[in-house]
């Protein structure tokens, strides 16, 4: 409490000081707030309307009746070309893509830094500057020749395609190398003297050490690959591959038969498309700040 | 049980950096052998080559009747507590003793009952269930030495296991370590820097400058007959005064002042001579003047800091003497006085 002035035992009723400052910023974080908040919330508020009037009517602002309509549409009426295509499809999929993609990386990137920190490798430093450089050339850059890699191993429409070509992770790497670094080398050590071999020191000692860190970067990782688009967009023309993030274009605002496409579907799904990320960020925030700033060593 | 021979062994770092000098020597087996220095004279490289933790340019290492340069650490039948204990963070103590013999494949009633029993030795029981991160500084040493003793190695090796304690801790760990060490009756190498803890824990102590072994002998050896005035003015708090001195017709003199002790005229010309605090007394009737610039009050001592010959000179004296600040003579015990070369500083 700012209010420092000593209690009396008689009661005076003194005005409390007004902290201009404070409202001040505090007005400033509400209306920022709420300016991210309104297209979610216009989104919710649109959905609860039926297709026609979105049409006619432009994005709405007060609830309408037919939310839970809409909402079980998009989730489990079949739809797209081949019409086999629901919104739990498509939410299992981005799952597997996100998962997979964040998992990948997370076992690709703390090898390679475990490769780069632990071993007396020639050209150690060399190769992790090589890594850290493809920074620069992220998979907007190189799609081509990705795409062309992956066609020819037949992998389109696979979930193999979707997920390998984009788990290899300089950023990972290079989090879990700064991570490794840290940790006291008298810990190798002792745990060569104790006979735990490579293999064992990683999995025995390293990998519980960097709980935390994994824990974030599964994190980033995770909302990163359930957002991809492109990627997901040229690999799988398979409907049955679709993606919620891409499914929204093709499985609901298809037009077909001259038929006004189902807006409010689309903003359910997009909805539930936005849900998982928030949660995971919102639930596991303390592991990510304590994995990027604290370490228990 | 084990010897531990070190037969020409050397260290030459990849960038040319020599750590090591050939050296040889043998520890006996069941004795506590320190090696001390002052940092960067390769005592830690010389340990961490026996652990195997770094290889060895030259020479060869036996430990017991085995050659061992190439055998992996953890096939060399030793233990290591580091200065940092490097205990498992993410372990509990009763897991950080136990993972050496878990990686050994000891079956798990086994491994309980041995933990038992160091715990028991090293008064940890109640703590087995504990993180590192919940003890004490000492226990934690505790921690890193039960980690050690539970798999009974005939080696144990410690790099200056005692720097990272305060100075009480520190005093009591060394009694429990000695202890200990006496008790399993295993050979053990302990790497300080604290000349202290060298001639307190060490059967023989080996003291090192720049990667060269300057002596080898019982702390009573290194402490009365010092081979160089580096082993001189190293060990002892306070170190031996050396001063500048001349032999002159089978004497030794100081600026002029004779009779402290007769010598040998084929060393005729100046010396470095040695001489510790506590050997010298105060003496109206002595040799030498000696001014008393500052005096030190120890308690149980007291040091006299000042000025003999024009060289700054030291002289520790009991508590029931009385000292003051000023002009004094003092008389030097014939026998307790030791003559270096002045070039190469070793024993004449």
């Amino acid at each position: 409490m700012a209010d420092t002035t000593l209690e009396t035992p008689v009661t005076v009723h003194r005005p409390r000081r007004i902290k201009w400052e404070a409202i001040g910023d505090h007005t400033i974080l509400i209306l920022g707030a709420l300016l991210m908040m309104l297209p979610p919330l216009l989104a919710l508020t649109t959905a609860s309307h039926d297709a026609v009037t979105i049409h006619r009517e432009g994005l709405q602002l007060t609830l309408g009746d037919d939310l839970g309509k809409n909402f079980n549409a998009a989730m489990f009426e079949k739809g797209g070309f081949t019409q086999t295509v629901d919104g739990t499809l498509m939410l299992m999929n981005s799952f597997i893509l996100g998962i997979g993609f964040a998992v990948g990386k997370i076992v690709i990137s703390m090898m390679a830094a475990y490769a780069i920190v632990y071993f007396r490798l020639r050209f150690a430093t060399l190769a992790f500057w090589v890594i850290f450089t493809t920074l620069l050339l992220p998979l907007e850059v190189r799609i081509l020749p990705s795409y062309e890699a992956i066609q020819k191993l037949g992998l389109t429409n696979t979930y193999t395609g979707l997920i390998v070509p984009l788990i290899a992770s300089a950023t990972g790497t290079f989090f879990f190398r700064q991570f490794f670094m840290s940790v006291p080398e008298e810990l190798a050590e002792a745990a060569r003297i104790d006979g735990a071999g490579p293999w064992k020191f990683f999995i025995d000692i390293l990998v519980p050490l960097s709980r935390t860190m994994i824990a974030a970067i599964f994190i980033i990782m995770f909302v990163f690959g359930w957002n991809q688009y492109l990627w997901p967009t040229l690999i799988t023309t398979d409907e049955s591959f679709f993606t919620l993030v891409r499914g929204i274009k093709q499985i609901v605002l298809s037009y077909t038969d001259s038929q006004i496409p189902e807006h409010g579907q689309a903003l359910a799904l997009a909805i539930v498309a936005m849900i998982p990320p928030v949660a995971i960020v919102v639930f596991f925030q303390n592991w990510f700040v304590k994995g990027l700033t604290e370490s228990d060593k | 049980m084990a010897q531990v021979s070190l037969e020409g062994i050397r260290k030459v770092y990849p960038n040319g950096f020599q750590a090591v000098e050939t050296t040889s020597f043998t520890i006996q087996d069941g004795e506590f052998v320190v090696l001390v220095g002052p940092s960067g004279c390769g005592k830690s490289t010389l340990l961490r080559m026996i652990a195997g933790l770094e290889d060895i340019t030259e020479g060869t290492l036996k430990i017991g009747d085995r050659v061992v340069n190439d055998v992996d650490p953890a096939d060399r039948d030793i233990a290591m507590v580091f200065q940092n204990y490097a205990l498992y963070p993410h372990m509990t103590v009763r897991k950080n003793i136990g993972y050496g013999l878990k990686n050994r494949g000891t079956s798990t009633s086994e491994i309980d009952a041995k933990v038992q029993d160091a715990a028991k030795m090293l008064n940890l029981t109640e703590y087995l269930d504990r993180k590192p991160a919940q003890l004490s500084g000492g226990q934690r040493q505790r921690v890193a030495m039960g980690r050690a003793v539970v798999r009974d190695p005939s080696l144990f090796l410690f790099d200056e296991p005692l720097s990272n304690l305060d100075a009480k801790l520190r005093n009591q760990m060394r009694i429990e370590i000695k202890a200990l060490q006496r008790r399993l009756g295993t050979t053990a190498v302990y790497v300080t820097h604290d000349q202290v803890e060298a001639m307190t824990m060490a059967d023989r102590i080996i003291v090192l400058n720049a990667g060269r072994i300057e002596q080898i002998g019982t702390p009573s050896e290194i402490y009365h007959n010092p081979a160089s005035t580096f082993v001189a003015s190293f060990m002892g708090a306070p170190p031996m005064n050396l001063i500048d001195a001349q032999v002159e017709q089978g004497q030794v003199k100081i600026n002029g002042y004779e009779g402290l002790m007769p010598a040998s005229a084929s060393n005729t010309g100046p010396v470095t001579l040695g001489i510790r605090p506590e050997d010298v007394v105060l003496d109206e009737q002595g040799a030498v003047p000696f001014r008393v610039d500052i005096l030190e009050e120890l308690g149980a001592h007291r040091l006299l800091h000042g000025d003999l010959g024009g060289q700054s000179f030291t002289v520790l004296i009991g508590k029931d003497h009385a000292a003051e600040i000023g002009e004094t003579r003092v008389r030097l015990k014939p026998d307790a006085l030791r003559l270096f070369d002045v070039e190469s500083g070793k024993v004449l």
